[in-house]
């Protein structure tokens, strides 16, 4: 089973939709019992970041979040919970969970050329290989939306990487058994269930 | 490099999809569901649901629809049409909707985006615009909105709408030109220029759509980072995997695996 993190984020209806399509048991849960017990867990999100700490330390989820990922258990992060497992955002300059070292930027808008948010399908290149990228080429493009991106202060935690608004940034962010994706896997097509389907098989190692 | 994304319209009428021109006449074309996911099988890269006739028939979206949409695609999809306060945003989203559509209403209430960005996200409120082109010089950038499809006139210009909608939060614009709509002679290129380079947010451009050398055009002269196709699809004449092979010929960045 799933525990899919519920904090009030965005898209937890298409990120159970998308698991129910590919047969993978989840439930949409903020009791921290559920997502110990739970094989893997994901934390999505879509919103501000100030908004998002707010509510988790309400909800009391930081220190089952923190379990979690320190129990070795496969732990996703999706957008805006890729952002908020570094250690601090410039979106309301809020400290944030601080899992891998690092910080959030914001895109600095060059012209017209380049809108904020990036909304979109853009290219993720492989820069470490990773069990969630298993099946899926190189340079495949998936669904982005944010306005915000991972600056992650070492470079072994970078999975995948992107270029948008002059800035090449980490899009897929990992360590040990915590992976992250800016981009969102649920709404990516096929390729993207690939990579659910990856990560409900992965048992945390690489 | 981020792509430019192709996004065909579902307008739905009484459970089938339709197509009408300049916003008339609109004839049945199919099952929603069933297109939407050959659409999306097809390689689109995004979709758009609008129940057309709620508004006028004063009733709520067919919210099943919605869900039976999002329960069988797995592309970004967003849903207009009887949308009238936030509770309606947050049944669409809650449905498995990506983005929410107003249009009309945002006219009559413009703090609904605000309010909408403020709860769900910027990212997910799309602001709608029916454009008619005017030589009256009351409008600065020659085009007045209208709303209830084409039935209203608003007083309001364009270009400055589109400005006001930004400041007020809205996540993306979808500019759809009332003299092209339903035509498939070509987008109103210098209108989707005019609009897209004006604002810091992404700009889709929409009517007009008929070969995919409109869509060449409009990704290019025209700056749309998205367009919306109908017609042309919605017929059989092309399929979006012949769109896409044109445009990556012509150079334009498009989404080739799927």
């Amino acid at each position: 089973m799933i525990a899919i993190i519920d904090y009030n984020a965005g898209n937890l209806t298409s990120v159970r939709l998308a698991l129910e399509y590919i047969g993978v048991e989840c439930e949409i849960t903020r009791d921290p019992a559920k997502i110990a017990a739970a094989e893997r867990v994901i934390f999505p999100g879509v919103g501000a970041a100030e908004a998002a700490m707010a509510n988790l330390k309400e909800f009391g989820l930081l220190e089952p979040i923190r379990e979690t990922v320190a129990s070795g258990k496969p732990f996703m992060g999706i957008c805006l919970g890729s952002q908020i497992i570094l250690e601090h955002s410039e979106e309301g300059d809020v400290a944030c969970i601080g899992l891998i070292p690092g910080t959030v930027k914001r895109f600095v808008p060059i012209d017209y050329l380049c809108k904020i948010p990036q909304m979109g399908w853009n290219t993720v290149e492989i820069k470490n290989q990773h069990p969630i990228f298993d099946g899926i080429e190189d340079s495949t493009e998936f669904y982005f939306v944010h306005s915000y991106y991972c600056a992650p202060s070492q470079e072994s935690h970078i999975i995948g990487e992107t270029d948008y608004a002059g800035v090449r940034f980490a899009s897929a962010v990992g360590f040990k058994n915590l992976i992250a994706t800016q981009f969102h896997p649920e709404r990516s097509g096929r390729i993207g269930l690939k990579m659910l389907e990856n990560f409900s098989r992965w048992d945390g190692k690489c | 490099m981020l792509s430019k994304r192709i996004i065909p319209c579902l307008d739905v009428r009484n459970k089938k999809v339709t197509k009408g021109v300049k916003f008339q006449n609109n004839v049945e074309l199919g099952d929603p569901v069933e297109m939407a996911v050959a659409y999306s099988d097809g390689g689109c890269d995004e979709l758009v649901f609008y129940d057309i006739t709620a508004s006028a028939e004063g009733r709520p979206i067919d919210i099943e629809m919605v869900k039976e949409v999002a329960r069988v695609i797995r592309i970004p999809f967003s849903v207009g049409g009887g949308i009238e306060t936030l509770a309606d945003m947050h049944r669409v989203l809650l449905a498995g909707a990506e983005k929410v559509s107003v249009n009309s209403l945002a006219v009559n209430n413009p703090t609904i985006i605000s309010e909408g960005a403020r709860a769900f996200g910027s990212q997910c409120i799309v602001l709608g615009m029916d454009p008619v082109r005017t030589g009256d010089p009351l409008f600065p950038s020659g085009y007045e909105i209208t709303i209830r499809g084409f039935r209203e006139r608003t007083g309001l210009d364009a270009l400055e709408w589109a400005l006001q909608a930004e400041e007020l939060g809205v996540g993306e614009i979808v500019v759809n030109s009332v003299d092209a709509d339903g035509t498939r002679s070509g987008f109103e290129i210098d209108l989707t220029n005019m609009i897209a380079c004006s604002v810091g947010i992404p700009v889709i451009a929409s009517g007009g759509a008929g070969t995919p050398k409109h869509l060449i055009e409009v990704f290019t002269r025209g700056q749309a980072d998205a367009a919306i196709i109908a017609s042309m699809i919605h017929t059989g004449e092309y399929t979006i995997r012949q769109i896409k092979d044109e445009l990556v010929s012509a150079g334009v960045p498009i989404r080739k695996k799927w």
